[in-house]
């Protein structure tokens, strides 16, 4: 048993249809922790939430809570009783807001006194105290699912589960609601594992996340682990890596690396990296900056090698990023837009950045505080910008623009 | 018309009156069709939420015979509760048949697959995820059951009405079970079938006046329950 762990789960894999639709093989929660589960619809961020809450019946594994093996050392009522739930819909009882929160502690046989001294608290920390004799029925979306956190928090749970609490909310509903409850678990230090395929939310709860995709957790650890070090092009895709571009490392420096796309790595294009040294002629129009790029690969390309002959490699296009990966080795390069910037022109920028492409903006996206612009150019970047920025920076649709991001801002994933 | 004037006429006397005869007709009948419709509740409310709760092999079959136990014809209900209480029956030595249980028993029989119907689906209308929270809420299966009953009262209050009304108001059981002896297994249907086939219509029409003013305030209470619940 892992000492720090409140619940441990091993092995444990729930079949339908005679196929494992949850499989996973350890995962250790530890007392205080936020953990999300990320993944989409159908990854199994339900029925793992399901199966910990012993509310599914494992078909394999077993789940202990504080070392007490559930089913053996405990029965599945006892622990039920140290854990509540909060599921997507507010699933209130139709009767009073109050009656609603106090259901659990009536379940459990609590004081009627006692009881209304904890409702009357709970209602006031999730700021419905006004609601306490409404009928649940006439409250709102936002007013549901507070009476509902309230009737998890109500029992005082050693665990909370949170089944997308929040998808079914509108956005300033949602907002102001993962704002209290986030300051609801730092301020009761409780545990809770929370399933959700909103990024932001799970950036903002968690201590940890684990993406899951098909049935099984794919990767485990800290929101900035997860978000900018995906183990596999799943992970990267789903965090937001807009661009995994596949290569081979063609040189190693000390703590970079020079990765030479795949001719369809990029877009199949020959190369026109902007200041690129190694890159073939830049494209018609571009106009490579002086000075170029320091610490670019200076080796030519490895000819590809087909059916025992030396053919011709088209120019590929280079990236220079931060890692430890030996040469030769195969790998994706994975790029954030939000790592990316964009400058009008084709002028060297005044940055750092060993990656520097020339592109022309293919559509800019508007996302609410910020815009993302597209970039169609050898490599299919595409940048998060400030309303400020575009403004100020006249961005638009055709414009040629230089695109940059550095060497530690590409992530590196081994291929097999 | 005028048949009609004096039966409604007729009536009206006879209630005012207290008529010692309609009224013991009227007390059986409420006494034979509401211990019937309890019955039912207790059977029809358990059996009707274990199908909706529980997944076996051949529940769709089940279901369906439920749905069809519905529509029982009462005379097909009279005469199966006839043949197993006649003298000769597998329950012939109980000696009930011509007695006022023998008719709480077909009505019983009659209203239970109505009330197992509608608890049934009443029950399938709530949120599938209800009962997982609340067993996550720490209930017992049996603390479940009583909470998702609760949340579907007044689904349930429907099928109380469906099954008093649909018993207090058959008559071919009651008579075939009954034998609609005067003054012991004479219900307010079975009066009204005999008064009509004697030709006393005003008799008849008060005896249907009398059950058409039961079954409406029955039915009114339990909708005034049931509309104060609803939420506003």
């Amino acid at each position: 048993m892992n000492d720090k762990a409140i619940l441990e789960a091993r092995d444990i894999q729930v079949r339908r249809g005679g196929r494992p639709i949850l499989d996973v093989a350890s995962l250790d929660i530890a007392a205080g922790e936020v953990l999300s589960v990320i993944g989409p619809n159908g990854a199994g961020k339900t029925t793992l939430l399901q199966a910990l809450s012993s509310l599914l019946r494992l078909d394999r594994g077993e789940i202990r809570f504080q070392g007490a093996r559930i089913g053996a050392d405990m029965a599945p009522l006892d622990y039920r009783r140290q854990l509540a739930m909060v599921f997507q819909e507010a699933l209130l009882f139709d009767t009073t807001v109050a009656a609603n929160v106090a259901a659990g502690l009536r379940l459990r046989g609590a004081d009627s006194g006692e009881a209304k001294r904890i409702v009357a608290a709970k209602l006031e920390q999730l700021g419905i105290g006004a609601l306490h004799d409404r009928s649940a029925k006439t409250l709102s979306g936002g007013e549901a699912q507070r009476t509902s956190l309230a009737r998890a928090f109500a029992i005082g749970p050693q665990i909370l589960f949170l089944d997308e609490p929040f998808a079914a909310l509108d956005p300033p509903t949602r907002e102001s609601l993962i704002e209290d409850l986030g300051r609801i678990l730092r301020e009761s230090g409780a545990t809770a594992v929370m399933a959700t395929h909103d990024q932001g939310e799970a950036l903002r709860l968690s201590d940890r996340i684990a993406v899951m995709h098909e049935g099984r957790i794919v990767q485990i650890g800290s929101p900035t682990e997860v978000m900018n070090h995906p183990v596999c092009e799943f992970v990267a895709a789903f965090v937001g890596v807009e661009t995994i571009l596949a290569g081979r490392v063609v040189k190693c420096g000390r703590g970079t690396v020079t990765v030479a796309l795949d001719p369809n790595g990029g877009k199949g294009a020959s190369s026109a990296a902007v200041g690129n040294p190694m890159s073939s002629s830049p494209s018609p129009g571009t106009e490579a900056p002086a000075g170029g790029v320091p610490g670019h690969a200076a080796a030519a390309l490895p000819p590809a090698v087909a059916g025992g002959e030396t053919t011709a490699f088209p120019p590929a296009i280079l990236l220079e990023a931060a890692g430890e990966v030996g040469e030769g080795e195969r790998v994706l390069c994975c790029i954030r837009p939000e790592h990316v910037t964009v400058a009008p022109g084709l002028r060297h920028p005044r940055t750092s950045a060993r990656n520097i492409f020339p592109a022309a903006i293919d559509r800019i996206i508007p996302l609410g505080p910020f815009y993302k612009v597209c970039l169609d150019g050898d490599l299919p970047l595409s940048a998060y910008v400030t309303v400020q920025s575009l403004e100020e920076l006249a961005l638009r649709p055709g414009l040629t623009v230089t695109a940059s991001f550095k060497a530690a801002s590409v992530h590196l994933i081994r291929r097999g | 018309m005028e048949i009609i004037l004096a039966g409604i006429k007729q009536a009206l006397c006879l209630l005012i009156s207290f008529d010692p005869e309609v009224l013991a007709i009227t007390w059986l009948s409420l006494k034979v069709s509401g211990i019937a419709t309890l019955i039912s509740l207790f059977i029809g409310i358990g059996i009707g939420a274990a199908v909706a709760l529980a997944s076996f092999p051949g529940r769709q079959i089940v279901v369906s015979v439920i749905n069809t136990g519905m529509a029982l014809p009462p005379v097909v209900v009279g005469l199966f509760v006839t043949i197993f209480l006649w003298r000769n029956g597998p329950f012939g030595y109980l000696e009930i048949l011509y007695t006022p249980t023998a008719i709480i028993i077909a009505q019983a029989i009659i209203s239970t697959p109505i009330i197992m119907g509608i608890t049934l689906a009443a029950l399938q209308q709530l949120p599938r995820k209800l009962r997982l929270q609340i067993l996550a809420l720490g209930a017992t299966r049996l603390q479940m059951v009583w909470l998702l009953i609760k949340e579907a009262r007044l689904s349930l209050m429907a099928a109380v009405m469906a099954g008093f009304g649909g018993v207090i108001s058959e008559v071919g059981a009651s008579i075939m079970v009954g034998g609609n002896i005067k003054g012991y297994t004479r219900v307010l249907t079975t009066a009204t079938v005999m008064e009509t086939s004697r030709g006393n219509f005003d008799l008849a029409i008060s005896l249907g006046v009398i059950l058409l003013l039961f079954a409406f305030a029955i039915n009114l209470v339990l909708t005034r329950i049931q509309q104060r619940e609803r939420p506003r």
